[in-house]
């Protein structure tokens, strides 16, 4: 099997050259011959339509769609096993692909990496925080977003909406990404009335959609009145939400078509910004970005437009707070802050910014959290 | 061979085959009906499956975990006992692999594969062998708790893995610590494909053998067939029935440790990719038959690696494919009512 990679590249120097050959023929036409020779691929571990993580990577699969002269093929529901290296494989061999982007946190290692070595022109874009310099090849790399500024905003806005103090989280898997988001959601809504406290519940898996219904309503019988989730498709609790008569903020994606009364806003992906940058890169030749990080400033992240049910005190706050993320001076860790055990994790004086990667192992739940790591 | 064998050997063979023509008509009809034009459809699934040196290997890699996980319901099902608990099996053989795997770093590669084959082997066994024993010793039915003994086994793996055992540098996704690259099962010799090919066709011919020619599985499919008449002509019911289980189970187990020393490199939660319950779709295409299950998988395999390339050639969504399997497994099902009903397989009657 090793004779298959110099066989590839060998191949594709023949077409490059036939194709340099025909569009020197063609003289004028190179721009546009070059662009419309870009195949993207995009694979999905989910639904595409599941108002969540897959949806937010295939909302920017489908602006991508309409741009001139890109090709996007797709495949979804693609499982962290060698089919999705076979998949990546076929989007290479079959379709043409130059560009990737495997879209879950489980294709990295050793699914992409394995590709990525054996088809070492193609470049490897993974959503996720895992590309290492030095570690992993030059044609992978990571993009991710620091979307605990909107889980901080959100938090603000159910700050001013819960009537009864208690606000309530669904997460997955009580991982540092996971936690993050936690914390930021109960701090947010604490710079609102420092009495408010957040229950977290960890369902254990990224889909367990009855698990979610379950965990929504028993907060909901607790007496909580604004719940948000870190799960892959938040599509049941904010459903389930609505249907008992509480808020929800939304995750991943848009949900306010869910909702259409308990909706105050939500946390977004906006990925078309970096997609659109590894899509310039490659047809214009640049070297691949291997580590693209970003927030709201950045317009890595956006909140979703707010709900009927937003009040204006929310609204002020929560846009003074936001533009101030823009302006990329805002900090939410920052010292003294204590975990919910009485620890201190920060001391006083102390400012974690957002590219601090002490933040990427976060490890804690702050003070007013109900719940366990 | 004589007439009445052949004519017996052109049944199992065109009943099942006609099946899945018929299924592959229907859906193109459904095709049809989506506006999509059914030969364009057939050509694709031609190209992505089984057209290219390329894609036979996409078809054969995704048919390898499928070959080992479908002996873990064909081989109890000689006993008579219907087990679907194999992705059980196949989480924890992974899982004891992989802690193997780990504890013997720096030994020899050869003896750490060997037994984290073993461990994979002993664990999936002897955790369907203890479904085998509660429907033998406590009339418990095996097909509703070898599922429920599945779901024990995803829950302690999920246990194990995000606590006890988990490796402190898999910050977002919890794994075990990894059992370093000179332990790791490379490709079968020539293809892009890992070594759990190799083990599944192996293991299947050896089985065929066990239950088809010898006394062994002759007493097997007795016990399958009667259990009563069975115990009556003095057969070891029990143990029969517990080591049709462990070797089922075992089969799983291997393709559990396969998994984690061929691709994952540790034990984490993508181990859980519905291999176990896609076996059952083929041991019952290829009716329990051990020898069977190698071509069905791969017909499986098949369909799943073209799957990707009806998603991305006519943008269709990821269930058309389930669309094509569920219409081949009712078929061939269906089909089932044919056996000795179609004339032309009757050997001719002689006439007095």
């Amino acid at each position: 099997m090793t004779a298959r990679p110099t066989d590839l590249s060998r191949r594709n120097m023949i077409k490059g050259a036939a194709a340099v050959a025909a569009t020197g023929a063609m003289g004028g036409w190179i721009p546009a011959f070059a662009q419309s020779k870009l195949t993207v691929g995009v694979i999905y571990v989910g639904p595409r339509d599941d108002y969540g993580y897959n949806q937010a990577q295939a909302q920017a699969a489908a602006a991508l769609k309409k741009m001139p002269g890109i090709k996007v093929v797709e495949q979804e529901k693609v499982p962290e096993t060698t089919d999705v290296q076979k998949t990546m494989g076929s989007m290479i061999e079959q379709d043409g692909v130059t560009l990737l982007f495997p879209t879950s946190f489980g294709y990295f290692d050793p699914h992409m990496l394995r590709m990525a070595e054996k088809y070492p022109k193609v470049r490897f874009a993974h959503c996720g925080g895992m590309w290492t310099s030095g570690k992993h090849p030059a044609n992978t790399g990571s993009y991710f977003g620091y979307i605990d500024e909107c889980q901080y905003l959100n938090g603000i806005v159910a700050g001013y909406a819960s009537k009864t103090k208690k606000i309530g989280f669904i997460a997955a898997k009580p991982i540092p990404q996971v936690l993050r988001n936690c914390n930021a959601f109960l701090m947010g809504a604490r710079s609102v009335d420092p009495k408010i406290t957040c229950q977290l519940i960890v369902t254990g898996d990224w889909s367990l959609p009855v698990k979610e219904a379950e965990a929504t309503n028993s907060m909901v019988d607790q007496g909580i009145d604004v719940i948000t989730s870190h799960v892959d498709s938040p599509k049941v609790l904010i459903e389930t939400a609505e249907k008992r008569g509480i808020f929800s903020c939304g995750y991943h994606a848009n949900q306010s078509a869910l909702a259409p009364k308990g909706y105050l806003t939500g946390a977004e992906w906006n990925w078309l910004t970096v997609y659109e940058q590894h899509v310039k890169d490659a047809i214009a030749g640049a070297p691949f970005k291997n580590f693209v990080r970003g927030g709201l400033k950045e317009g890595f992240v956006k909140m979703s437009p707010y709900g009927k049910a937003v009040p204006d005190a929310a609204k002020k706050k929560a846009d003074a707070t936001k533009a101030a993320m823009m302006k990329g001076d805002y900090v939410i860790f920052k010292g003294p802050l204590k975990d919910n055990t009485g620890k201190e994790v920060i001391p006083a004086g102390k400012s974690l910014v957002q590219t601090d990667p002490v933040l990427e192992q976060m490890n804690y739940l702050v003070e007013g959290v109900v719940g366990k790591v | 061979m004589s007439s009445a064998r052949l004519g017996s050997a052109l049944e199992s063979l065109t009943i099942p085959v006609g099946a899945l023509i018929g299924a592959m008509l229907l859906f193109g009809l459904f095709m049809l009906m989506l506006g999509q034009n059914p030969l364009e459809v057939y050509g694709l699934i031609y190209q992505g499956g089984f057209s290219s040196a390329f894609s036979w290997q996409n078809t054969l890699s995704r048919a390898a975990p499928l070959i080992l996980t479908a002996l873990c319901v064909a081989l109890p099902a000689q006993a008579g006992l219907m087990i679907i608990g194999s992705e059980g099996a196949l989480v924890l053989g992974g899982l004891t692999a992989a802690v193997i795997g780990h504890a013997m770093t720096g030994m020899p590669p050869i003896s750490v594969k060997i037994a984290m084959a073993l461990g994979g082997l002993l664990s999936g066994g002897l955790w369907i062998a203890a479904a085998g024993a509660l429907r033998q010793y406590r009339g418990i039915n095996e097909t509703i708790s070898s599922l429920l003994l599945t779901y024990i086994a995803i829950a302690l793996f999920n246990h194990m893995v995000e606590g006890p055992l988990r490796d402190p540098a898999s910050l977002n996704k919890p794994s075990t610590a990894p059992i370093g690259d000179a332990s790791m099962l490379g490709n079968f010799p020539g293809l892009d494909v890992h070594w759990g090919l190799g083990f599944g066709i192996i293991f299947c011919i050896a089985m065929y053998i066990l239950v088809k020619r010898t006394t062994w599985g002759f007493g097997l499919r007795i016990v399958g067939g009667n259990a009563r008449a069975a115990r009556l002509a003095g057969l070891p019911v029990g143990p029969l029935v517990l080591a049709a289980c462990f070797l089922g189970g075992a089969a799983s187990g291997l393709a559990g440790m396969v998994e984690v020393a061929a691709v994952h490199g540790n034990a984490n939660a993508s181990l859980m990719a519905g291999y176990g319950y896609a076996g059952i779709l083929v041991a019952f295409i290829a009716r329990q038959n051990p020898l069977a299950i190698i071509p069905v998988a791969i017909l499986l395999g098949g369909i799943s690696a073209s799957g990707g390339m009806l998603q991305r050639r006519l943008d269709l969504p990821d269930a058309t494919v389930l669309v094509l399997q569920g219409m081949a497994f009712l078929l061939v099902l269906a089909s089932e009512t044919l056996y000795g009903r179609i004339k032309l397989f009757k050997p001719r009657e002689v006439a007095a």
